[in-house]
């Protein structure tokens, strides 16, 4: 077509939509930063601590992002979602230490036991959130947070065995009647060890990049409307005739799926795995709610970007030494306070209008 | 005898869950908001007790007096600073800043006593009663935690029933706009909720580290998490379901430490909440509302 004859309803339809360009940035910005650390550990540049904080870092973005799903889109406060990290990570190194001899290609083996983490935290998905989705609010966040409580007891408990004769499940090595040349996988409290360690940083970015995929098509989708419909206002979405529990559960589902990958990712990053409170328990749960909150209710970018500076701050403020959880949570608290305080947000309101209105000044000058 | 000695510790186990739930009941029922700092406060409260009593040679009366007072006060303090400019906030900003201020009150303990384990003295100085030719024993931290509970809760269920205070704690809980029209101060009765929940959680931790001698900057999170649940077992909000729950939670973990599992007992404990949650959405006491559109 020739440009000179466009007008401008058609430029406008010829450029991007508002969200693929929201998106595209997004995507840039996750392309951008893996090529500049990738680069500086290359050549050298990267200290070895923050070479160790690559893969985490992803762990929390991909954590950060599939909880968004839930809190920021769908509009439910969940405080148990390290237990599905938890399944995803225990189900994904238990898959790969007893296929380490039967698959030995590493690429074929970490797609399985991804997939297997995938469809394990998403089966967990469904059955809680069968039930769990039929209470509202906070009465919702406490079992959430009983269930990943749970999940992460029942781990501890549990020891899995491998013999000639098969499986073996018990609630202690004694009970488990394993023949001489068995094997214990799972071992207790003791978890999983000598998971092959075969997370990178390219793993940990192309998995990020799916998730981004996958939640942000999800969000420019009819069922993303929907869901955001519910969020917004629940009976309104229900009179219309949206089928809340249909998409509450597929929210919840997806979400579990991501997080058990981020499981994996996490679990193969470690020769030894073992749940405590502070990887799969409730601690990991609020620290990834607090990644979403503070990078904006529904908004992926800023969970990215909160993910990586929160998960970083604590490193970067390391030279403070026994200061550094200190100042982090006065920073937590104080952005807290900015960002929401009532004075704060009139103080945003008057300014806003004020520059505003000198620009109006000037125009009409 | 081996129930009952179970049953018996179990309630007073729960009695100091009911303390610590009636801290965050109260809170949700005025200020619609999940206190997670709860549980450090209980911490902040031992750690008192423990520097007044170990390390000051105070007697015990003065050192639980000293922590309430001083709790009493970092309640109201840490309400003032950082839950009253968040008022009109959502309820998860607020949420996350009390998830800051647990992380503060942590750290802070951890700067100034460390990070090992100390062995608390108990502040109770009665010895243990043994009954039924020796068969069951009970000890003297068990007793005085249920008679401490129960002074405790008649007095609070007084107190919010019967004079003005209580009433406009009531009033303001029901609607903030329509008890600011009836002249009720309602920041000074949310700081006053504040006071009362956070010297309510110094006892607790007097009696919770004088029950299970070992404190460290991390001693209240279990504790706050299971009495936050104990508060939503009874029904969010409700004053006697705070109660009550508590001391079911304390019962149930007791029992299912005893007979089933101690290490399962947490996951037990965490399965029966699901499990009435799911029966009755709002918890035992709860009142259930009516969605308008």
């Amino acid at each position: 077509m020739d440009r000179k004859n466009n007008s401008p309803l058609e430029k406008k339809s010829s450029s991007l939509r508002p969200t693929t360009k929201k998106n595209l940035i997004t995507y840039a910005m996750v392309i951008f930063f893996f090529v500049l650390f990738q680069t500086l550990s290359a050549t050298g540049n990267l200290k070895h601590a923050h070479k160790a904080l690559l893969v985490p870092v992803c762990t929390s973005i991909i954590m950060a992002i599939s909880l968004n799903l839930v809190v920021g889109v769908l509009g439910e406060l969940s405080l148990g979602h390290a237990g599905f990290m938890c399944i995803g990570a225990f189900c994904g190194s238990f898959f790969s230490v007893l296929m380490k001899d039967v698959i030995t290609t590493t690429w074929i083996r970490l797609t399985l036991a991804f997939i297997v983490a995938a469809v394990a935290a998403a089966v967990a998905g469904i059955l809680i959130g069968i039930p769990v989705l039929r209470l509202k609010g906070d009465y919702l966040a406490i079992v959430t947070l009983a269930f990943g409580e749970i999940i992460k007891t029942v781990v501890n408990t549990l020891y899995i065995g491998k013999d000639a004769n098969g499986f073996h499940i018990a609630m202690s090595t004694a009970n488990l009647g394993l023949e001489p040349d068995g094997k214990i996988i799972l071992n207790g409290p003791q978890g999983i060890s000598g998971t092959p360690k075969n997370s990178t940083f390219v793993i940990g970015f192309i998995l990020v990049m799916i998730t981004l995929f996958i939640v942000t098509n999800l969000m420019d989708s009819r069922t993303g409307r929907a869901i955001m419909s519910i969020r917004d206002n629940r009976i309104a979405a229900e009179s219309v005739g949206i089928d809340i529990t249909k998409y509450k559960l597929l929210v919840f589902t997806i979400s579990a799926a991501i997080a058990g990958c981020a499981g994996v990712l996490y679990s193969h990053n470690l020769s030894s795995l073992t749940a405590t409170t502070n990887n799969f328990g409730y601690n990991m749960s609020i620290m990834i709610l607090v990644y979403v909150v503070l990078g904006g209710l529904g908004n992926i970018r800023g969970s990215i970007i909160a993910a990586t500076v929160l998960y970083a701050l604590p490193e970067l403020l390391r030279g403070l030494k026994d200061y550094r959880m200190l100042i982090y949570a006065i920073i937590l608290i104080v952005m807290m306070i900015v960002n929401n305080g009532s004075y704060f947000v009139q103080l945003r309101e008057r300014l806003s209008i004020k520059l505003k209105s000198g620009k109006n000044k000037k125009e009409v000058a | 005898m081996k129930f009952l000695s179970q049953l018996i510790s179990g309630i007073s186990l729960g009695s100091i869950y009911s303390l610590i739930a009636l801290g965050y009941t109260m809170v949700y029922g005025i200020a619609k908001m999940l206190n997670f700092a709860h549980g450090d406060v209980i911490m902040i409260g031992a750690f008192v007790v423990y520097t007044a009593c170990v390390t000051a040679g105070l007697p015990a009366v003065v050192g639980v007096l000293i922590a309430i007072v001083f709790c009493t006060l970092l309640g109201v303090t840490i309400e003032r600073f950082a839950y009253k400019p968040l008022r009109q906030a959502t309820s998860l900003a607020v949420l996350i800043t009390a998830i800051g201020v647990s992380y503060l009150l942590q750290n802070l303990a951890l700067l100034i006593f460390g990070s090992d384990t100390k062995q608390f003295s108990s502040v109770v100085s009665l010895s243990a009663v043994t009954l039924a030719d020796g068969q069951l024993t009970i000890s003297g931290e068990t007793i005085v935690t249920i008679i401490v509970s129960v002074i405790i809760m008649v007095s609070l269920y007084l107190f919010v029933n019967k004079t003005k205070p209580g009433k406009a704690m009531q009033a303001v809980s029901e609607d903030k706009g329509a008890a600011q029209l009836m002249g009720i101060n309602v920041n000074g009765t949310i700081a006053l909720t504040f006071a009362i929940g956070s010297g309510l959680a110094a006892i607790a931790g007097a009696l919770l580290c004088s029950a299970y001698p070992a404190l460290s900057p991390y001693t209240g999170a279990m504790p706050g998490i299971k009495a936050f649940v104990a508060a939503v077992f009874g029904g969010i909000g409700s004053i006697p379901g705070a109660m009550i729950g508590g001391i079911v939670l304390g019962i149930i973990e007791n029992l299912s430490k005893g007979y089933i599992s101690s290490q399962l007992s947490d996951a037990i404990v965490f399965a029966v909440l699901i499990i009435v949650l799911l029966v009755k959405p709002t918890g035992i006491m709860g009142k259930k509302i009516n969605e308008k559109v």
